[in-house]
């Protein structure tokens, strides 16, 4: 495990900036094993871009790249995920 | 919790510093006011950006200290030997002064009265800086919830918040200390870093159904949850908030 | 609107942690200059024992070629100083690596191939015109600052392609497929810009 790896905690706010709703209590079901649970858990990664990893199999749930006025997420990596409305 | 989603995007707002705090040789507190402030819940956190003459930029998370106060906001800093911003937060800043900032921010890692306990707070270094917001937010509301906190620091000199917790200690909150590099003379307490044995002796029993919070360092987040999911503890009541380089 | 360009608030007396006694010139738009080298991954650092380490040449050629450790230290290698630009702001100026060109690599080699995927342990995957790969711009290199490279930095081996932001200079490369038409990698099919010109200012798509 790095050292380095933060948690879906520390993209709240970007997230949250994206979304325009609070996003760590989200629950995420992972595409690659299945496993279900709230964004706040996800490794975090942060590249070129933000990926965020599935704390079980580290199958990438989801890209984040933020510019100046445009962002771009791909959440190919989520098969469905739960939000509070 | 149904309809209690925080809505919103988030905007840079500007915060002034009105107080700094001594808290240990290398941590401060710095008390901001914040015109807009909504509120907050304890164990958010907000982000704050500073920015250059040239227009370059950088933005840390900070996790917010005090329980909701109105206007006011509470960071508690540790200051990095070669940080990009902690130094200038806590030695720079000057009261009167501004910075932009933003939040609250986070819905997972909070904790209020209401969520009951019995509650266990597990801190490694800095990660007591969310964990003493729920702490104060406990005694603001004069809540009696079970809650122990087990905080591992270096040394004495450096537990933040040291005479406050002992102030606060008893009404149902007890404070366990383990000082893993040095101890002062006497010293009776925990002197290792926190391990299963010291989980299992200072933690409630899985059959009263504790709430977890461990908040530190990856490494020590990473090691705290698999002791506590080993000593029977249900996961999804283990919650963590791992420390480290942030920014961009 | 970027909302950023309305009114910046500056914080009085901070500079931040980067060098100002650069020669401009040196420095693409929009870029800044480090003294550390942040480490930046898509995701957990990989650990590949050398004895399992290879790298292979796939794809639009007749016959694949390979290399294990042993064989990819005995071909000819060399010094190389570069300047590096990161798509997060950060340049680094005059970087010391040891490498193998690219062109050692790929020598007599044919192919109607005109593209390149960097592919790397743990998934990663970056393209980039084979052109921009040959003639002296590439390297796969194998140590940095006259230490071997380290895992956090890409080690053992990762790519130098310092004419395009570092991203597109792969980490933890284990090969290169060659292809006839264009596959844009990880992060250019997320927003990032597909050929990364740090002088073009090319970050993101539409660039």
């Amino acid at each position: 495990m790095d050292e380095l790896m933060l948690d879906g905690n520390a993209v709240a706010g970007l997230l949250q900036e994206v979304f325009a709703v609070e996003m760590t209590t989200a629950v995420g079901t992972c595409g690659g094993c299945g496993a279900p649970g709230p964004i706040a858990a996800v490794h975090v990664y942060r590249g070129a871009g933000i990926v965020l990893r599935c704390p079980h199999c580290g199958n990438a749930l989801a890209k984040i790249v933020k510019g100046d006025s445009r962002a771009w997420i791909d959440l190919t990596g989520i098969r469905v995920l739960e939000v509070t409305v | 919790m149904a309809g209690t989603a925080v809505r919103g995007r988030l905007t840079w707002e500007l915060a002034e510093l009105v107080e700094v705090v001594v808290e240990t040789p290398h941590v401060k507190t710095i008390v901001l006011d914040v015109p807009s402030w909504p509120g907050h819940r304890a164990g958010q956190h907000v982000d704050v950006r500073l920015t250059a003459a040239d227009g370059y930029q950088a933005e840390r998370s900070y996790s917010i200290a005090s329980a909701p106060d109105g206007t006011r906001v509470a960071l508690t800093v540790q200051r990095l030997e070669d940080g990009e911003v902690s130094p200038y937060l806590t030695d720079e800043l000057r009261p009167g002064e501004k910075i932009e900032l933003r939040g609250p921010i986070g819905g997972y890692f909070v904790w209020e009265p209401s969520d009951g306990g019995p509650l266990m707070l597990v801190a490694g270094g800095s990660g007591v800086v969310p964990l003493m917001a729920m702490i104060r937010t406990r005694a603001a509301a004069r809540d009696d919830t079970e809650t122990r906190l087990l905080y591992s620091s270096r040394s004495e000199d450096d537990v933040i918040y040291r005479d406050e917790l002992e102030r606060l200690s008893g009404n149902g909150l007890g404070v366990v200390h383990t000082l893993t590099d040095s101890q002062p003379p006497g010293w009776t307490g925990y002197a290792r870093r926190v391990d299963p044995e010291m989980l299992a002796e200072v933690a409630p029993r899985p059959a009263q159904r504790p709430r977890f919070y461990a908040c530190g360092p990856t490494p020590f987040v990473e090691a705290v949850a698999e002791a506590l999911v080993r000593l029977g503890h249900d996961p999804p009541a283990i919650k963590t908030e791992r420390f480290g380089p942030t920014g961009r | 609107m970027p909302p950023e360009a309305a009114k910046l608030v500056v914080s009085r007396g901070w500079r931040g942690r980067r060098s100002t006694d650069v020669d401009p010139a040196r420095i693409p738009p929009g870029q800044y200059v480090t003294r550390d080298f942040p480490v930046l991954s898509a995701g957990p650092t990989p650990h590949t024992s050398l004895e399992l380490w290879d790298f292979s040449i796939i794809g639009e050629l007749a016959e694949p070629r390979g290399w294990t450790w042993e064989e990819f230290l005995a071909l000819p290698s060399e010094e190389i100083t570069r300047d590096i630009h990161c798509v997060n702001k950060w340049s680094k100026l005059d970087t010391v690596w040891q490498g193998v060109s690219v062109d050692t690599l790929l020598a007599g080699i044919e192919t109607s191939a005109e593209y390149v995927t960097q592919y790397s342990d743990g998934g990663y995957t970056t393209n980039l015109p084979l052109e921009d790969i040959t003639g002296g711009k590439a390297w796969v290199v194998f140590a940095y600052g006259g230490e071997p490279l380290a895992p956090e930095h890409g080690g053992p081996a990762r790519m130098l392609v310092p004419g395009h932001y570092f991203w597109k200079s792969a980490k933890w490369v284990r090969g290169l497929r060659l292809h006839l038409s264009d596959e844009p990698g990880f992060w250019e099919t997320n927003g990032y810009h597909n050929y990364g010109d740090p002088w073009q200012e090319q970050r993101y798509v539409g660039d």
